[in-house]
C-alpha cells in the first residue's frame, strides 16, 4: 500500500497543496496559499513529514521564507531570511528572491540549505526560522567572479540550486550555479571546489572558465549515493563517483529531439532509471518540446538508450516545463508528475507510460514536489 | 507621525494607516520594523537600498535617502508601483 502522497506546486501567483489518496487516483486541492505572492520553491521537510518551507517574494515586496508546521494550515514567516552581509562601500548583493531550498541530512533535524538569486548559498539550523550566509562561497572572489552578473544569468536572474547533500555523509555537499558550473565539498562546507570536467559548454566558448558552464538541474540517486545525473544547458550528463568526469548520455537520445531541457529525475529505488523532458534548444532557444509534441524521455540503462513516453500527451502543446518542476514520488509503481508554464499539472502512476492532466488553470508554475506526509 | 502603507503590506500592519517615531526615514523604517516584525526587510534590502518598485513621499514629496529628516507632523507614505502583472 502506497503511502498518500502531497504534491507542492509553487507557481508565480501562490502555492496549491494537492493531498492524494493512495492510489494517486483522486486529489483534494488545497490553495491557493499567498495569492499573489511568487513561490519559487515549496518543500516538506522529510524528517518530520509535516513541517513546509515555502521561498516568497513578490512584484513589490523581498524576499522571504514562510514556514509551517501543519502542513499549511497556518504559516509564520523566517525571523531573518536569506540575506547577504552588509557593505558600507555600495557593493554589497542583495537577495533578488530565494530560488532552491533544501532539507539538511537526516542526522541533522533543523538544517535547511537555500540557495538565491543572485547566487548565494545560506543555512538555518533552526528549521527555517533564521538564515545565515553559508561557506565562504558568496563571498570569494573566485566564486563572485564565476558567477558572472545579471548578464550572464536566466532570464529572471543568476540562480544557486541543486543544493543535495549525500544521504551517507552530512558534510558531503554538491550545488550547482547558473552560471556558474557544479561545486562539492567534502568538509561541511568549509570549502568548495568545481566538478565540471567533462561538461560541455557553448561552442566557441572556453570550458575552463565556470562562467560559461550552466547546469540546469543536479540530481544525486538515493539508492546509490555515486551516482548523479545532470541537465545542463549543453546536454544530458552522468557521473559515477569517484570518476570526476561527466559522461554526455544525451547523444544517445534521438538526434531531432537533442539533449537540451530543464528537468532530471531519478527513480529513488534503481539508479539506471532517469527522466528528462526535452525542450527545443535550436535557433532562439524556444524552450517548448520539440515541434511542439511534449514527450518525456527514460533511460533504464543509466543513458545508454532512451525512450519516448508521451501516451496521454497533448500531441501538440506549447508549454514550457521549468528546472524544479518535475519530480517522483516515492511510490510504487513509481509516480511522475511535471507542471507546466500553462499552469497544468500532469501525472503519471505507471512510471511515464500514461499520463493524465490532474489540475488545469493555476498560474505559471515553477516547481513540484511529491512528498509524503507524516 | 502617520504613516500610510500600501496593501502588499497589510499582511503586516492589518490597516493601511500606523503611527511610528523617528527623526528621519530610516528611524521610522525602524520602529516600524519593532511594530512590525519583518516589515522593514520587504522594503528595504540587505545594503540598505529601496526595493524595486517602492517609493516614499513625504508630505506628497518623494523622498529617495534614507537619511531624510522628518518632524513629528510630517505625513510618509509609501507607494507600491508596477508589479502586478
Amino acid at each position: 500500500m502506497n503511502q498518500n502522497t502531497l504534491l507542492l506546486v509553487a507557481t508565480r501567483k501562490g502555492a496549491w497543496l494537492l493531498h492524494g489518496d493512495a492510489a494517486r487516483r483522486t486529489w483534494r486541492v488545497d490553495g491557493p496559499h499567498f495569492l499573489g505572492h511568487i513561490i519559487q520553491h515549496l518543500v516538506l521537510d522529510p524528517r518530520d513529514g509535516r513541517t513546509l518551507l515555502a521561498a516568497a517574494s513578490t512584484g513589490h515586496l523581498g524576499p522571504t521564507i514562510f514556514r509551517s508546521t501543519d502542513l499549511g494550515r497556518s504559516w509564520t514567516e523566517a525571523t531573518r531570511p536569506p540575506a547577504f552581509p552588509s557593505r558600507e562601500d555600495g557593493t554589497g548583493r542583495s537577495v533578488d528572491h530565494t530560488f532552491w531550498l533544501t532539507p539538511g541530512h537526516a542526522s541533522e533535524p533543523g538544517v535547511w540549505y537555500a540557495g538565491t538569486s543572485p547566487q548565494g548559498l545560506f543555512r538555518s539550523e533552526d528549521g527555517g526560522q533564521t538564515w545565515a550566509p553559508f561557506s565562504s562561497i558568496n563571498q570569494d572572489p573566485r566564486y563572485l567572479e564565476w558567477m558572472g552578473s545579471a548578464q550572464d544569468g536566466t532570464p529572471d536572474g543568476p540562480k544557486l540550486h541543486s543544493i543535495i547533500v549525500d544521504p551517507r555523509d552530512a558534510r558531503h555537499l554538491y550545488f550547482a550555479m547558473s552560471s556558474g558550473g557544479v561545486h562539492e565539498s567534502t568538509d561541511g562546507g568549509a570549502s568548495f571546489k568545481p566538478l565540471v570536467q567533462g561538461l560541455e559548454v557553448v561552442q566557441g566558448f572556453d570550458p575552463t572558465l565556470l562562467s560559461f558552464h550552466d547546469p540546469h538541474c543536479v540530481r544525486l540517486c538515493p539508492s546509490r549515493p555515486d551516482r548523479l545525473y545532470q541537465q545542463n544547458h549543453c546536454g544530458i550528463y552522468r557521473l559515477d563517483r569517484p570518476s570526476d568526469t561527466w559522461v554526455r548520455i544525451g547523444r544517445a537520445m534521438p538526434a531531432e529531439v537533442g539533449d537540451d531541457g530543464f528537468n532530471m529525475v531519478v527513480h529513488p529505488r534503481d539508479a539506471d532509471t532517469a527522466w528528462v523532458l526535452p525542450m527545443d534548444g535550436s535557433s532562439v532557444w524556444p524552450r517548448t518540446s520539440v515541434d511542439g509534441r511534449p514527450a518525456v524521455y527514460v533511460t533504464r540503462d543509466a543513458g545508454a538508450s532512451w525512450q519516448r513516453q508521451d501516451s496521454g500527451l497533448p500531441p501538440q502543446a506549447w508549454w514550457t516545463v521549468k528546472r524544479q518542476a518535475m519530480c517522483a514520488d516515492a511510490g510504487t509503481p513509481l509516480g511522475l508528475y511535471f507542471g507546466t508554464t500553462s499552469g497544468e499539472l500532469w501525472a503519471s502512476t505507471d512510471e511515464g507510460a500514461h499520463w493524465q492532466s490532474i489540475v488545469s488553470h493555476l498560474p505559471e508554475i515553477y516547481a513540484v514536489e511529491a512528498a509524503h506526509p507524516a | 507621525m502617520k504613516v500610510c502603507l500600501p496593501t502588499p503590506l497589510l499582511s503586516y500592519t492589518g490597516q493601511r494607516e500606523v503611527e511610528a517615531r523617528g527623526a528621519s526615514l530610516d528611524e521610522v523604517l525602524d520602529d516600524l520594523d519593532r511594530q512590525y516584525p519583518g516589515l522593514r526587510f520587504r522594503v528595504i534590502d540587505e545594503q540598505g537600498r529601496l526595493r524595486r518598485h517602492m517609493r516614499f513621499f513625504v508630505n506628497g514629496v518623494a523622498v529617495f535617502e534614507r537619511a531624510t529628516p522628518l518632524l513629528p507632523g510630517d505625513e510618509l507614505v509609501l507607494v507600491q508601483a508596477l508589479s502586478g502583472g
